[in-house]
């Protein structure tokens, strides 16, 4: 069984369904843990995000006019990184400057047999995209992948 | 679906009621039992491209619709630029120009029978399927701009197939209008070491037996009897078409409120046609399909090359290739004036009728193959396009059998191993990189295609010619 949620401390990541493809959700006490935690919960859609060996930095940087499409274009910077690198990525490092988003991720190449990656992510999406405060004040930042 | 929410009009056509912000109706060809089952979000997304500028007659799904984004899969709508028609990103989806294409091999199954696990291990050590696989075509930025422009007739000049395969692929196999300098750098370089690639979710490379033939005069045409060893394969414009879809859904939000398009769903982020965002999008997207094309070609090579160690007397040729996520540019009659239309299909598939004349003379006859691909461990069809249908839905028909269960449900109810050893029991011979992959793909997780295809032929969408078995699939 393959895990579709997980928590970390204050932080957690979890997987929702959508007919086709699949959604992911970053839980956290702050909106970079949710933006990390929802990057890792998209790890987690193509392969054990334990099974990945954080050993390569990779630093990302993204701009967007507002929360939403930030957290799109952080995760498709994660797909370009991962599909142009043939990397998977299991830690991360997220801080915000404005509408500026500066990050790390760090990961190792893919290695089939081991990682058993099931499907590439081909995007995120605007589907279900939302990135707020629940009434426990926790930020919860989601959207579904099309994978 | 909530049944009181539509209108039925005949057996398999139910209708919306324009309302609210809707522009034109909308129409959903489904029996009654796919209708019930079908996702709200379906009537919601239906609803929503009904409001898009410029729609014209109504917006449609087919009978396989579930929930996409913005569009529902196997949505088509078309709209006219003169009266400010848009062209939307997401309309067409990420993965732009996925298709079906269908060989003959000139061999029964019979023939396969000796070497079956030998072809299966052959075809999945060549044809890079899955995440991680590289090609071993490497394209720098002049090749890749010549592909993009010239699509699968780029790859046959290259020595990937014959001229013989261009006539019976959409467009010829080449795309006009296509602009790769609007396609960035980054969607290039996602796609330097792609060519070639199946890549994974639902694309696969099946070798299929004609199991049973439904119309005669129309399989007679297409040249496949029952018995006949035939290979589909099922996949896109990969990384670049992904990253073209990424790029300009963002940059047609951003610019919707500029053009004073207001969007009930971010993902229908969409742009006027004679606008300057809309304009680059055709160009890049056009590109993309080239890049489908001229991949479904090398991967059509590499199954020739592969048959010519493994049975070396099959005599390959292309029946046809389909394109299941597309806008194109047609000419339809639109209350009695032939109109020039933008048209997409976002999991549906063309299906012209007989007589239309963008089809190959050998084909015109009885109308275009319509490729319908199913699962591993059911059934795939060969539908043919009829006169009603372009009246229907613009020449437009199912694509496949659609999801009824998630990817995490399916997760939760199968093992990969397990379907491979009950699908090798049925004489089905499963290879995959990854036994998560498949138990996502389960059979059971999608609609019964049969069912699918009986509502796109009972609608008269198009008609039932051949019914295709597995027997060997590469998974990604």
């Amino acid at each position: 069984m393959h895990p579709s949620r997980s928590e970390t401390g204050q932080a957690s990541w979890e997987h929702f369904p959508h007919q086709a493809d699949m959604g992911v959700r970053g839980i956290g006490p702050t909106k970079e843990a949710a933006f990390e935690h929802a990057a890792l919960a998209m790890t987690a859609v193509i392969t054990d995000p334990a099974s990945v060996a954080p050993l390569q930095a990779v630093p990302i940087v993204c701009e967007a006019p507002d929360d939403e499409l930030l957290l799109v274009d952080w995760l498709n910077a994660l797909v370009y990184e991962m599909a142009t690198r043939k990397m998977l990525f299991s830690c991360f490092a997220v801080r915000f400057n404005g509408h500026l988003l500066h990050a790390t991720a760090w990961g190792e190449p893919v290695e089939v047999a081991r990682h058993q990656p099931a499907v590439e992510v081909k995007g995120a999406t605007y589907t279900e995209l939302s990135v707020k405060q629940d009434r426990r004040s926790r930020w919860v930042a989601q959207c579904v992948v099309d994978v | 679906m909530d049944l009181t929410l539509l209108k039925q009009r005949g057996q398999n056509e139910w209708h919306i009621a324009p309302h609210g912000k809707m522009r034109v109706p909308g129409i959903i060809y489904a029996t009654d039992s796919l209708i019930r089952e079908m996702d709200e979000k379906v009537y919601e997304q239906v609803t929503n491209v009904a409001t898009l500028p410029g729609i014209v007659q109504a917006s449609y799904a087919m009978p396989d619709a579930h929930w996409g984004y913005g569009f529902p899969i196997g949505g088509v709508a078309a709209f006219d630029p003169d009266v400010g028609g848009v062209v939307s990103a997401g309309g067409v989806g990420f993965d732009i120009s996925c298709g079906v294409r269908l060989l003959r091999t000139g061999l029964t199954a019979e023939d396969l029978q000796p070497v079956k696990a030998l072809l299966a291990e052959a075809l999945f050590h060549r044809i890079p399927a899955g995440v991680g696989r590289t090609g071993k075509v490497h394209l720098d930025r002049r090749e890749m701009d010549a592909m993009l422009a010239g699509g699968a007739k780029w790859a046959v000049g290259k020595g990937y197939g014959t001229h013989e395969d261009l006539e019976f692929i959409e467009e010829h196999g080449c795309m006009a209008g296509a602009e790769p300098e609007h396609v960035s750098d980054h969607a290039k370089k996602r796609q330097q070491d792609e060519m070639g690639t199946l890549g994974s979710g639902n694309h696969y490379l099946e070798v299929q037996q004609v199991v049973t033939v439904f119309d005669e005069e129309a399989s007679s045409v297409f040249g496949i009897r029952e018995g006949d060893l035939v290979v589909s394969i099922h996949c896109g414009s990969r990384g670049l078409g992904h990253q073209i879809g990424t790029e300009f859904l963002k940059s047609m939000a951003v610019s919707a409120s500029r053009h004073h398009i207001e969007l009930p769903d971010r993902e229908l982020a969409c742009a006027p046609i004679n606008s300057e965002v809309g304009q680059e999008y055709l160009g890049a997207m056009r590109a993309a399909i080239n890049c489908a094309l001229a991949n479904r070609q090398i991967i059509t090579h590499l199954v020739r090359e592969v048959f010519a160690d493994v049975l070396p007397d099959a005599v390959f040729s292309l029946l046809y290739d389909v394109s299941h996520n597309t806008c194109k540019v047609e000419e339809h009659d639109l209350d009695g004036t032939p109109t020039r239309l933008f048209v997409h299909r976002k999991g549906a598939t063309r299906a012209f009728g007989p007589g239309h004349p963008d089809l190959p003379p050998s084909l015109r006859s009885v109308g275009q193959p319509v490729l319908i691909g199913g699962t591993m461990g059911t059934a795939s069809y060969v539908l043919v396009g009829t006169k009603e249908s372009m009246a229907l839905a613009y020449g437009s028909a199912c694509h496949g059998a659609g999801r009824s269960m998630s990817r995490h449900q399916a997760l939760r109810q199968w093992r990969g191993r397990d379907v491979v050893k009950e699908l090798d029991a049925r004489g089905i011979l499963i290879r995959s990189p990854s036994m998560r992959g498949v138990a996502e793909e389960a059979p059971g997780a999608y609609k019964d295609v049969s069912e699918v295809v009986d509502a796109a032929d009972e609608a008269r969408l198009a008609r039932k010619v051949a019914r295709l078995e597995p027997l060997v699939c590469v998974k990604g």
